[in-house]
């Protein structure tokens, strides 16, 4: 009998020491220790990021008055109109054309950077840096006032040589080069830096071995800096695409889309059709159509660092 | 210690004393007996302006009882649009918005309808415009109270001396102060003629054909002058008619003679060019000729805002509303209705037009003879004209008289300015019109 009553209440006391003893373990476990930490910057994310995500999606799936569920028939709509196409086709000119841009400047200057002697390089860091600093919004607006269609300082200049005036927001192919040119200034001096932080972790004895193979200035760069590079190339194309394709404040500030819709990309429409509108369900149809081509994107790169580290 | 002992007689006085002060206390009258009321009116751009609707504000709520907090929220960078968007989304928000034109159509569902507050103004101030009606009626409920404030005619404002040099034109003559215009010479022809004689003078007119609301308010009086809608009233597609035709062959005309790159314009780009000195006329409400009265005086003083040139089918101006409307959901409608009709005196009305130098236009029609816009200047009498005190022209908004939320869509996507553009660049007549009605098409979605 005394066994019998004592039993329960040694296996409840053992099960509490093992939930304890378990607790504590968890606890003391790195990845426990990091989750806690990191969960407040998740719930973060699940408050600013993902719910107005899963928001942008029940939006897109009512009808203009947002009283009635229609489904995909937003995106049906989309699909045959003309500007939306429009729409489409410069998101991607100016992502990819700004993206190429701004990782060729970038991989440039970092090595002009990368060989100015130790003492001198933070101040040219420093100062090449500013531009992506400056919040886009300001520094556009001192854009929007070099390239005003009746005072741009810059036609002052061309003028005083006899040359321009150039319309640089006021006809279509101009827009385009004046808004893609202020996103490469805002952005090149990331892919600087992050190309800096990369060339500065190639060994040095790679392109010692290098010189004595033969190899000449572009062969090095060929066969051993890029290839040393190409995941933080990969990474930062991927990063600056995303940030690009969902640009705003350049094209409202500069343009607004025009002239004639010329310069409209994904946010600028979604914001015209869905505020300015008053269609918010147009408007965040057009801004969810940007998530499957970046998706698309973001698993071909990240799938190709993948493979890489893999092999490595 | 001592400890005193509650009598039984005490605890019934207590009690009872109690009881009525509870019972009581609904009716005592307390500092905020009528609860509390947020505000958000539009930030004027005149410096002081905010100020007069401000104290208005106070006093009634001072005699109300009523807490109040204003928010004065900027138009620009469509921060007010953004605001008005995101409180019907929420559902919660100021009892008391400031809404441009299309607004109330757009958040008609959720609006409190104000026809009781607008029978009682319509007896004391008269009629509201047509643009108004338009703008802030469905189904015969006022959705929001037309505001004074911000509201304007974005007519022409010419320079007297440039046009009188290079187009023979006395716009003062044309229009004079006090007195009723006599413009009837004051047609499109006349307009282009002049349009073409300050061009070639160096001094162009400065009308934009950007995507902003100066370049389209322009487009669509000039295309109403002809009688061209992209749609009717009952919502037929009406794009591929002789009158857009014609309004669309004049705009070629006058571009011809415009800023070479008006098609980049914005709201800002006309008033620089008249306080610059490089135009001789804009279409825009007296807010750059107040800019001009501080920063170049010398050509305010030769700015003279008058009426539009008439067309075929009528002479049109620009008209855009602004009204304040309550939330559905608003907590405190009385109060917000009260602060409405209070706001719609004519005193109060007064009162903020003169703190906005005569910018702000109300839209009934006993008021648009107020003393203000008599005497403002340099030069005197320059604002005379700007209310259109003789009903001398029909006050419109683009895109109307198309029903309002199909009107929006034209009006935001800025139809009327593309088009013309489009057909100046070289684009056949016929591809353009079949691109207009594709938009507009898109438009009709519900």
């Amino acid at each position: 009998m005394a066994d019998v009553v004592l039993q329960p209440n040694r296996a409840a006391t053992a099960k509490t020491a093992r939930k304890r003893s378990s607790l504590h373990n968890a606890l003391r476990r790195k990845s426990t220790v990091a989750f806690l930490m990191t969960l407040p910057l998740i719930l973060l994310i699940a408050l600013l990021v993902i719910y107005p995500a899963f928001y942008a999606i029940h939006l897109a799936t009512l009808n203009k008055s947002m009283q009635r569920f229609i489904g995909l028939s937003n995106f049906e709509f989309l699909f045959k109109r003309e500007t939306f196409w429009l729409v489409v086709k410069q998101s991607c000119i100016f992502a990819i054309t700004a993206v190429i841009f701004k990782a060729v400047l970038g991989f440039i200057i970092a090595h002009f950077v990368h060989n100015i002697p130790a003492r001198g390089q933070r101040k040219w860091r420093g100062m090449l840096l500013v531009p992506w600093v400056i919040p886009p919004a300001m520094s556009t607006l001192a854009w929007l006032w070099l390239f005003d269609p009746s005072y741009s300082a810059f036609n002052y200049t061309l003028g005083l040589f006899g040359a321009g005036p150039i319309p640089w927001t006021g006809d279509a192919l101009w827009a385009r080069f004046s808004v893609i040119l202020v996103n490469i200034w805002v952005g090149a001096p990331f892919f600087m830096i992050m190309y800096l932080a990369a060339l500065k972790s190639v060994p040095e004895q790679l392109y010692e071995a290098a010189a004595i193979d033969g190899a000449n200035w572009w062969q090095r760069i060929w066969y051993v800096t890029l290839p040393m590079m190409r995941n933080i190339i990969a990474i930062t194309t991927l990063f600056s695409l995303i940030v690009t394709f969902a640009n705003f404040d350049i094209v409202r500030i500069l343009t607004a889309g025009g002239p004639l819709d010329h310069t409209h990309i994904f946010a600028t429409w979604a914001f015209r059709v869905g505020i300015e509108g008053s269609d918010i369900p147009l408007g965040a149809s057009v801004s969810l159509f940007m998530v499957p081509i970046l998706a698309i994107a973001a698993i071909f790169i990240l799938r190709d660092v993948n493979k890489r580290g893999n092999e490595a | 210690m001592s400890r005193k002992k509650l009598t039984r007689r005490q605890f019934v006085a207590a009690t009872a004393m109690s009881s009525a002060a509870l019972i009581s206390a609904p009716y005592v009258r307390g500092a905020y007996a009528a609860g509390k009321l947020s505000i958000g009116f539009w930030d004027h751009w005149v410096p002081g302006a905010n100020k007069a609707s401000t104290d208005i504000v106070n006093e009634w709520a001072a005699k109300e009882k009523v807490e109040v907090s204003i928010d004065y929220i900027p138009s620009q960078g469509n921060k007010l649009i953004l605001t008005v968007a995101a409180e019907a989304q929420a559902r919660s928000g100021h009892d008391v918005i400031a809404m441009q034109t299309w607004f109330p159509h757009a958040h008609s569902e959720q609006l409190e309808p104000m026809n009781d507050v607008m029978g009682d103004l319509i007896k004391q101030n008269g009629e509201p415009n047509g643009t108004m009606k338009y703008l802030g009626q469905a189904g015969g409920k006022w959705l929001a109270v037309p505001a004074s404030v911000g509201s304007q005619i974005k007519g022409p404002c010419s320079r007297i001396d440039l046009m009188k040099k290079h187009a023979g034109i006395d716009v003062q003559a044309m229009y004079p102060a006090g007195a009723a215009p006599k413009a009837d010479d004051w047609t499109l022809d006349t307009f282009l003629k002049a349009a073409e004689a300050c061009h070639k003078g160096g001094v162009p007119f400065g009308i934009g054909l950007g995507e902003t609301t100066d370049n389209v308010d322009t487009a669509g009086a000039i295309f109403q002058s002809f009688g061209a809608a992209l749609v009717d009233g009952k919502g037929n597609l009406t794009v591929k008619t002789d009158a857009v035709r014609q309004a669309l062959d004049y705009y070629k005309k006058l571009i011809a003679f415009l800023p070479p790159d008006a098609g980049a314009w914005d709201d800002a780009s006309n008033n620089k060019w008249l306080v610059s000195g490089r135009g001789a006329l804009i279409m825009n409400p007296p807010s750059a000729w107040a800019v001009a009265k501080r920063d170049a005086p010398q050509v305010a003083e030769q700015c003279w805002t008058h009426g539009f040139p008439a067309g075929p089918k009528g002479r049109y101006a620009p008209y855009l509303g602004y009204f304040w409307g309550t939330w559905s959901f608003s907590k405190n409608k009385e109060a917000a209705k009260s602060l409405l009709r209070t706001l719609s005196q004519p005193d109060a009305i007064e009162k903020m037009v003169v703190a906005s130098g005569g910018y702000d236009l109300p839209c009934y029609e006993k008021l648009t003879t107020l003393k203000v816009w008599q005497e403002e200047g340099p030069p005197k009498g320059t604002l005379y004209h700007y209310p259109n005190p003789h009903n001398h022209q029909t006050l419109s908004i683009a895109a109307a008289p198309a029903p309002p939320k199909i009107a929006q869509q034209i009006y935001t996507q800025a139809t009327l300015t593309k088009m013309c553009l489009r057909h100046a660049q070289g684009e056949a007549m016929e591809k353009t019109l079949a691109w207009a009605e594709g938009e507009c098409e898109g438009f009709m979605r519900s």
